[in-house]
């Protein structure tokens, strides 16, 4: 899915460039915040990781084979900030190096691949994990069901860049269709190894997974003496923690309905025109037939105003989206940071979004 | 990890380009990429002059054309999409060899065929000329923040280390009999990840506990600062203002 130089225009491509390198911004922030000092070593690590994973194939059937994305897997595994760093620097290295993915499409790159899916799997995680009763299981289906949505969302946010500045005219409702389609299938081979990988991890090191870290904390009980000590600092950070957590999930969560899904859902009867246009495949009239009727939004024959609607549309979602997300999690962590330089009681290292 | 970072992509070799700064090398190369997306793709003949663009500055790097052509494969998954592209957009058809292909389609073709390619060709010689090290210091010369330099350098240095680990893991997995067939290997291959990334995050605290050791307090000495003469500058930037003046006469003409 690494888009090439010339795929999208320049204006957008700077716009999405722009957005990836203030959500980067945010991102140092927050890491720093997650891993302290460590951050240059361990994020650092974690990317190879990444980028030595996405060579690990998975075998499909007759041949074929799969790997990783890592989006969803480095957000679960080190929290979101460090998560978007490592993606985001695995594909700067790749678009530099390797050559590949364009450079003037690496904003594209890191908007759609590094961010999207980070924050999109992450926030699934989060709230699926606060629903789903405190076990092993359910980190394993939380981080099943996030991965599972984190590449559908990743083509989402391509396809509404693509509205906004696709240098080609391939009409959008196929676009849409077709990369929507192809990662859901995608997303799911990328949910059943990410879960599995977790799965694993936990098994061995749970104190290693970012995202199963509410859940090793009750079990952390010291019971050296009595059960007294134990229940004692865990209430503190689990207060101090919950509501900034929840209201950022939630606030994220509702940005991310309105940026995405919104546009998913004024999309979705392309599905049915998908089988309509399979069914008369052979006809031309037939396909524009279907597009003009219920479906106009993503109509084809006048590209000009339908077109830049609907990227107007998917730009301010990805916009608001990553924009004001992000600055939302901003304030929230910074709100957050002199609350407990405030209450001497808190430990502002514990606390995670 | 001495040698064995840069193998495959750099190419030692004594050129006026290996001797530019790195810093000079990547401003010229985004440059050029930008001015090259943002020309008119009916100037067929501008990507043309690109192109000679380029083969001057891979001659002048001493980069064989085969090794470029070579590298410029990894383009191929997008080629086969803009293949489909004549067919699927939809607008006036013209008609080749009894295929009904579009005209939008083909423009659409070949702009990202194009653009595309120039930009992986630019992007190739940049690695070829630059070796990893000198890139990483290049981009912190361009105020990239150094944390972000930091993590790109730690990817780089150990990329090879854990590539290497998960090849042994490989071997160890198949002189154990295993073979990756089907949907049943995913689990296998699965804790091998999970595993992997423990080894990585370890290795990630150890590296961090070395660096303390050593006087680390958050960001790396710089041992060799490049400095860019103006003399270089204005030998970099032939290339992207040679390109721009391509691009101004594709909109005029």
């Amino acid at each position: 899915m690494h888009v090439p130089d010339g795929f999208i225009n320049a204006p957008v491509s700077a716009i999405a460039g722009v957005g990836a390198a203030a959500a980067i911004a945010v991102s140092l922030r927050g890491a720093r915040r997650e891993l302290d000092e460590k951050t240059a070593p361990l994020a650092g690590l974690v990317a190879a990781f990444i980028f030595a994973v996405q060579m690990l194939n998975f075998p499909v059937a007759a041949g074929t084979s799969g790997h990783l994305l890592g989006g969803a897997l480095a957000a679960i595994l080190v929290g979101p900030y460090t998560g978007v760093l490592c993606v985001s620097v695995v594909l700067l290295m790749q678009g530099i190096l390797f050559a590949d993915g364009g450079l003037t499409a690496l904003g594209v790159n890191i908007t759609d691949m590094a961010i999207v899916t980070t924050v999109v799997a992450y926030t699934v995680f989060r709230g699926l994990v606060k629903v789903l009763p405190r076990r092993r299981s359910s980190i394993t289906a939380a981080t099943f069901v996030a991965a599972l949505l984190s590449v559908p969302a990743a083509a989402l946010a391509f396809t509404a860049i693509y509205a906004a500045g696709g240098t080609t005219d391939v009409p959008l409702g196929k676009v849409l269709t077709a990369m929507v389609g192809v990662h859901i299938l995608i997303g799911i081979g990328e949910a059943a190894i990410t879960a599995l990988t977790v799965g694993a991890v936990i098994a061995v090191r749970p104190d290693l997974v970012h995202g199963a870290r509410g859940l090793h904390a009750p079990l952390k009980l010291r019971v050296g003496g009595e059960l007294v000590d134990a229940p004692a600092p865990e209430p503190v950070p689990a207060a101090a923690r919950s509501t900034h957590k929840v209201r950022a999930t939630f606030i994220v969560a509702a940005l991310l309905l309105a940026g995405f899904f919104s546009f998913y859902a004024s999309a979705s009867p392309d599905g049915l025109e998908k089988v309509a246009h399979d069914k008369g495949i052979d006809t031309q009239e037939k396909k524009h037939a279907t597009e003009d009727s219920p479906l106009a939004g993503y109509s084809v024959k006048d590209i000009g105003n339908d077109r830049v609607a609907t990227g107007l549309a998917g730009m301010i979602g990805v916009a608001v989206t990553v924009g004001v997300g992000s600055g939302i999690f901003w304030a929230v962590r910074r709100r957050k940071g002199s609350a407990a330089d405030a209450t001497p009681t808190a430990v502002p290292q514990t606390e995670k979004v | 990890m001495g040698a064995g970072h840069a193998h495959k992509l750099y190419r030692q070799a004594a050129s006026p380009v290996h001797d530019l700064p790195p810093h000079c090398k990547i401003a010229a190369v985004f440059l050029f990429v930008i001015v090259v997306v943002s020309t008119p793709r009916e100037a067929v003949w501008a990507f043309g002059l690109y192109a000679v663009l380029i083969a001057v500055v891979a001659g002048a790097a001493r980069i064989p054309a085969g090794f470029l052509l070579k590298r410029l494969l990894i383009e191929v998954p997008f080629v086969a999409f803009a293949v489909l592209m004549p067919f699927v957009v939809p607008g006036d058809q013209v008609h080749v060899l009894g295929l009904a292909l579009s005209k939008n389609g083909l423009w659409g073709a070949w702009n990202v065929l194009a653009k595309g390619t120039l930009g992986v060709a630019a992007s190739v010689i940049l690695a070829s000329t630059t070796d990893l090290r000198a890139l990483l210091l290049g981009l912190q010369r361009l105020k990239l923040p150094s944390l972000l330099v930091q993590i790109a350098s730690f990817m780089i240095r150990y990329g090879d280390v854990i590539t290497d680990e998960m090849r042994r893991m490989s071997i160890a997995r198949r002189s154990r009999g295993f073979e990756a067939k089907g949907l049943k290997a995913w689990s296998v291959l699965a804790k091998s990840a999970g595993a992997l990334f423990i080894r990585s995050y370890e290795r990630g605290e150890r590296v961090h506990l070395a660096m303390v050791s050593r006087g680390y307090a958050g960001s790396m000495p710089v041992i060799d600062d490049v400095t860019a003469t103006g003399a270089q500058w204005r030998y970099a930037a032939v290339l992207p203002a040679s390109a721009l003046v391509i691009c101004l006469l594709g909109w005029t003409l």
